[in-house]
């Protein structure tokens, strides 16, 4: 890593300086401000005070300690961590698209509603579906805004269901986003090998059932082979499929989810459709549906008459506003830079060689660490610490942060629950087999480490900026503030 | 395309996996869902075709000298704020989940709860929403869970879309009550708070409200809690670079939208939701936040609530942090009475036009109603030809306040500009 001097391992308000100066606000108009006393705040707020360069400085040091999809192999299951091309930034940031203001008249902002128009267009054929909202700002509040139009919908019909079916094989948002809506939600157990059983999930299907939430391919990187009879099963019992879409790589211009029987799914754009992350943010949704749904959509939907695009507000029975304004636009804008990119079949090698690198690094590993599937998997494989490694009680949290010293992120650790121990491993499109072969070098030197002296790979990280950090102890004394 | 393998990568691959085909990989997919017909474009375009055609959109939105806000508010950013926020380190980094590998981001966040504590002299604030609205509504939603009450007493001049926001939030539970606070010359009336706070969860007031009028929230909080109900500020955080802010004059919980911390206005978002609140509430707090026991070494933790939010806004949180460390004190107050002196001047001279006036005589600080003759929509679209965006027409939202524009002018706007907009205005009457 880098070498890091004492004096420079301070918050940046410890590096302020009373009386330093950054950016200054010289409009003259300021001199017309005027307000009366008893409406002003009577304390300085406590923010740094700091040259700009003290800024930069402190900024770009902190930058430093980060690990990147840019500067790392970042192989985190079900994050989809592939290279966020550079050209996609450089669309948003057109001033054309970033200076728009939210609630500029519509002839003002024929551009990005053409945009979002063609963006919408494109992800329906894709998906094999017919309607969308851009409104989400990332999946789970995408996942909010699917189980809100399905409560809609069925009010419109005077049906009353309250259920949620989520098998254990799905995302651990969707129960939480079930009971958040006020959902009961039904867990269903997977069969051994994974998958869902037509037959439980037949006995837990009735007239309460709303909805039946599967990720696809499911958490544990394997597709559901009997999805049709599973989406046929549902809808005889009146009930809607959602489809959690976090993991569309391993399907994107292979598989049309709509021609799978689904009802509606959710996007993560900045899993498949390669915005960044941002260290947790921004992100952006979407929830793509079938006609049926789509009078339930958020508003405002884009809407074509004429050669002129238009925002609509429906007519009344949309399930309102997720969030103020249009949607994360500005993410939307990178999403549709890499659409451009991308021809039907570009976007199938995009599901073909994700689905190669997994299995490439699964059938590599397992020899060592034991996959919990026997079979091949789709774009991501879910693998665990070999007896020979547990028998030294080395645990999957030591074979990450020695993955840390050793220059990769971690993969996705004890996720899916449904597996003791698990290490998920998603390598995406992005990542080359030589990458491929340095890291599979390097879980196995773990391995041989934990076989040979597992206390020293108890210690890792030791190359990282701060040590192992206790993840229990923070909350007791929270300090969230300086 | 952006995938680096070659045919014979993939060859050699396979062969390494043991398969024969890449077909014997998803055999699990029934073969006819697989490779089906897309009617999409067969060929992708290549960089600089896929530059010339976003160039082509991008210059079909106009761009006109910009005098609305109502929620979003065009700021200069500096550039040391996208030098920061385009390190890679920062843009392509996930969410924390090993904190050893995030220590820059964790940092970041820390200090970002620090900022926001500081701008609304708060005890403690989350990693970040998703926007205004979001933060506007998880606070309310607070208030019911520490309160158990259901009604809900809000100020008429909480912004429409939040409003719309926060009973989508609600909307699976019908037994929830929403009461508005009627407004009285642009602010809310303070004499019929202590009647409609009876039993009420929490009092809901944005300050500057959506017509731009600061609210006197001098002795409010005694009202709320002799009803033993919570109060909700919702502040644009440049404000309170002069304003009192929530903490002095008592709020529970102090919501904002970030996006005025220097973020492009693009269309709505990404924006950035502010969440602060008294210490006694902190286990109310959704999301996540970022912990220290030991600040000075940096032991920053990350810790997960029960809520089912994974993203929020990392980035745009760090670029409103850099913001205002480059800002500082000073420059905050520098940069909020440059917005309340833009507007002054902006409204100084349209009431000056005949037939115009101002709505209200109460305070404002960006953004002031101005009232005009005849339609205010006609008179925007008008205007519009003239290159000049001179306000939100605000019958659609506001019908008892008749033909009105909800006009803002931030430090963005010069006294040429605003020359512009007095002579857009008199032209479009």
């Amino acid at each position: 890593m880098i070498c890091l001097s004492a004096l420079d391992n301070r918050l940046s308000v410890e590096k302020s300086d009373p009386g330093r100066r950054g950016l200054q606000i010289k409009n003259p108009l300021r001199a017309k401000a005027c307000l009366r006393p008893e409406l002003r705040r009577n304390a300085r707020p406590k923010l740094p005070e700091m040259s700009e360069f003290d800024v930069i400085r402190h900024y770009t040091r902190l930058s430093r300690l980060n690990f990147s999809v840019d500067t790392h192999f970042y192989p985190l299951g079900s994050c989809t961590m592939k290279y966020n091309p550079r050209f996609n930034e450089e669309a948003a940031s057109l001033e054309g698209f970033a200076a728009l203001h939210p609630l500029a008249h519509d002839d003002c902002a024929q551009g990005t509603l053409e945009l979002l128009h063609d963006l919408g267009s494109r992800l329906n054929e894709l998906l094999g579906l017919d309607a969308l909202t851009l409104q989400p700002a990332a999946g789970a509040h995408s996942e909010f805004t699917g189980l809100l139009v399905a409560k809609a919908y069925f009010e419109s019909r005077g049906e009353e269901r309250d259920e949620i079916i989520v098998p254990d094989s799905a995302h651990g948002t969707n129960p939480a986003t079930a009971s958040m809506m006020g959902f009961n939600t039904v867990n269903l157990a997977s069969r051994p090998d994974g998958r869902l059983d037509l037959e439980t999930l037949r006995k837990h299907l009735g007239p309460k059932t709303a909805v039946l939430m599967m990720t696809v391919p499911n958490t544990l990187g394997i597709f559901e082979t009997q999805i049709s009879e599973i989406c046929k099963a549902a809808h005889e019992a009146g009930a809607l499929v959602y489809m959690d879409g976090a993991n569309l790589n391993a399907l994107i211009g292979m598989v049309k989810p709509g021609e799978l029987g689904i009802d509606m799914m959710h996007l993560n754009f900045h899993k498949t459709f390669s915005t960044p992350h941002g260290g947790g943010g921004p992100g952006a949704g979407a929830i793509v549906c079938r006609k049926a749904l789509e009078p339930f959509l958020p508003v405002p939907l884009v809407k074509k008459e004429g050669g002129r695009f238009v925002s609509d507000f429906g007519d009344g029975k949309s399930v309102g506003k997720v969030k103020a304004f249009f949607g994360n636009t500005g993410v939307l804008v990178k999403a549709y830079a890499y659409m451009l990119a991308h021809s039907v079949k570009e976007f199938g090698e995009i599901a073909k060689c994700s689905i190669i690198n997994a299995n490439y690094a699964r059938s590599l590993l397992m020899a060592l660490y034991p996959s919990y599937s026997k079979e091949y998997c789709m774009h991501e494989c879910v693998l665990t610490p070999g007896p020979d490694l547990t028998a030294k009680g080395v645990r999957t949290l030591d074979v990450a942060k020695g993955l840390l010293d050793r220059g990769f992120h971690a993969p996705t650790v004890y996720f899916p629950l449904i597996v003791n121990e698990a290490i998920m491993i998603e390598p995406t499109e992005t990542e080359s087999k030589e990458t491929l072969d340095e890291f599979v070098a390097a879980m196995k030197e773990i391995h041989a480490l934990g076989v040979s002296d597992p206390q020293a790979l108890k210690d890792a990280p030791k190359t990282m900026p701060v040590k192992r950090l206790d993840e229990v102890q923070a909350a007791r004394q929270p300090n969230l503030r300086w | 395309m952006y995938i680096p393998h070659t045919e014979k990568d993939k060859e050699e691959m396979l062969k390494a996996i043991g398969a024969a085909s890449f077909e014997d990989l998803v055999k699990q997919v029934p073969s006819g869902f697989l490779w089906p017909k897309f009617d999409l474009p067969q060929e992708s375009l290549d960089e600089s075709q896929a530059a010339a055609r976003l160039a082509e959109l991008s210059k079909k939105n106009c761009r006109p000298l910009n005098f609305v806000g109502a929620g979003a508010y065009e700021r200069y950013t500096p550039a040391a704020v996208k030098a920061i926020t385009s390190r890679t380190e920062f843009l392509t980094a996930y969410t924390p989940y090993q904190p050893e590998a995030s220590q820059g981001t964790l940092q970041a966040i820390y200090e970002f709860q620090s900022t926001v504590c500081a701008l609304y002299g708060m005890d403690c604030a989350n990693a970040s929403m998703y926007d205004g609205a979001s933060s506007f509504a998880e606070a309310v939603r607070a208030t019911v869970r520490v309160t158990g009450r259901r009604k809900i007493v809000y100020s008429a001049g909480v912004h429409p879309q939040y409003m719309d926001t926060l009973k989508t939030y609600f909307a699976h539970s019908p037994d929830y009550t929403y009461v508005k606070v009627p407004m009285k010359d642009g602010v809310m009336d303070r004499e019929a708070l202590p009647a409609l706070l009876e039993g009420a969860a929490c009092l809901a007031v944005q300050t500057p409200n959506f017509l731009g009028l600061i609210e006197d929230m001098d002795g409010v909080s005694a009202l709320v809690k002799k009803a033993g109900a919570l109060l909700v500020a919702a502040s644009d955080p440049v404000s309170l670079g002069v304003l009192k802010t929530p903490g002095e004059y008592g709020a529970d919980f102090a919501v904002g939208e970030g996006q005025s911390l220097g973020l492009p206005l693009a269309y709505g978002g990404p924006y950035l939701g502010l969440f602060s609140c008294k210490k006694e509430h902190v286990r109310q707090m959704p999301g996540r936040f970022v912990l220290t026991l030991q600040a000075r070494e940096q032991h920053i933790r990350r810790d997960k609530a029960a809520s089912n939010i994974c993203s929020n806004e990392a980035l745009c949180a760090l670029a409103a942090t850099v913001y205002a460390a480059l800002l500082g004190p000073e420059g905050m107050r520098e940069l909020a009475e440059a917005n309340m002196g833009a507007a002054a001047h902006a409204a100084e001279r349209l009431a000056g036009i005949k037939g115009c006036s101002l709505k209200f005589k109460g305070p404002f600080f960006n953004e002031f109603v101005l009232s005009v003759p005849g339609s205010a929509a006609a008179m925007r679209e008008k205007a519009l030809g003239q290159g000049v965006d001179i306000g939100l027409p605000l019958a659609p939202l506001y019908p008892e306040l008749g033909e009105t524009l909800l006009v803002c002018a931030t430090e963005a706007r010069t006294e040429a500009d605003i020359a512009r907009l007095e002579k857009a205005v008199r032209e479009a009457i």
